[in-house]
């Protein structure tokens, strides 16, 4: 398996949705090629740390004053429907 | 090597009831949908536009139109789903107010010199992100995702970052599966590049490692 082509893998392979067979080539790859490796793990960590990383919290206080304002301007209007908007 | 595991969701069973009760004018019911949703829609609109007043606007617009159109939904798909079609469908109009200049679609398969093969293969110190306090940190990442082109940025955040499936996100985006999965490695590629510059090991002049901070450039 060349380079190339453990990186068009590297998605489903680090998503784990991909077939046993697969899986086995591209961890044949990883075994031997350092760089693939490096790319493969520091593209988790980056997945990781995005989603760990809490950016644009919504604040409690924001929270309710927008779901008051959501809220109320709903009981304003009818019941749903496609004319409604 | 482990996989990425998938985000635990909130349990979904009581989903369509809320629906149908807020179709037929339980307003207290839609409460509970926003409130289930409110900081998901935040995040994917404050991601796509950068602008916090922006993003506001889009949370409460969303979920006025999603009010408005309750009756057709059909329930083919998660509320969430649809719900996010509509927020992303949303702060791309305000996108594209605020920057009228630049055409903003997610259809464009945007073409970058980042493209090719990882060129910097460098390993990262352990554990990257302790490194950084909490406020340098943020500020790296924001402006690290800031810097990707828009439709591989929104595809990162709803895949990577909400954890939505490949499946929802091409519902969710209009686009087919082959263009998230294209998308979502180039975004992730790209984000491990530039992150690299900030997090990657170094050997400092006494031989001791150190870390790559200082290096602000983009």
């Amino acid at each position: 398996m060349k380079c190339s082509e453990f990186l068009q893998e590297l998605t489903d392979y680090l998503d784990g949705v991909i077939d046993a067979q697969t899986k086995a080539e591209l961890e044949d790859h990883l075994a031997w090629c350092h760089n693939c490796y490096v790319v493969c793990d520091t593209t988790k960590k980056t997945i990781e740390i995005y989603r760990d990383s809490q950016l644009y919290e919504l604040p409690d206080d924001l929270r309710t004053r927008l779901r008051t304002a959501i809220i109320s301007k709903c009981g304003t209007r009818k019941k749903p429907g496609p004319q409604s908007v | 090597m482990a996989t990425i595991q998938p985000k635990v969701s909130e349990p979904v069973s009581d989903e369509l009831t809320l629906v149908q009760a807020a179709k037929a004018g339980d307003v207290g019911a839609f409460e509970e949908l926003v409130r289930r949703y409110d900081r998901n829609v935040f995040r994917i609109a404050q991601h796509i536009t950068q602008n916090r007043e922006d993003a506001e606007d889009v949370v409460q617009d969303a979920f006025l139109k999603a009010y408005g159109n309750l009756n057709q939904f059909q329930g083919q798909s998660k509320f969430y789903t649809w719900l996010v079609r509509i927020a992303v469908n949303e702060a791309l109009m305000k996108l594209r107010r605020r920057r009228p200049e630049r055409m903003v679609s997610l259809d464009e398969d945007v073409k970058t010199e980042e493209d090719s093969l990882p060129r910097e293969v460098a390993d990262w110190s352990p554990n990257p992100e302790q490194q950084y306090n909490q406020a340098e940190l943020r500020d790296i990442l924001t402006r690290t995702i800031q810097g990707l082109p828009a439709s591989f940025r929104t595809v990162f955040v709803l895949r990577d970052v909400e954890g939505l499936s490949t499946e929802e996100t091409a519902e969710a985006l209009e686009l087919s599966i082959p263009a998230v999965k294209s998308r979502l490695l180039r975004a992730r590629l790209q984000l491990r590049d530039r992150l690299g510059r900030f997090f990657q090991r170094r050997e400092g002049a006494n031989g001791k490692e150190t870390n790559a901070s200082g290096d602000g450039n983009q």
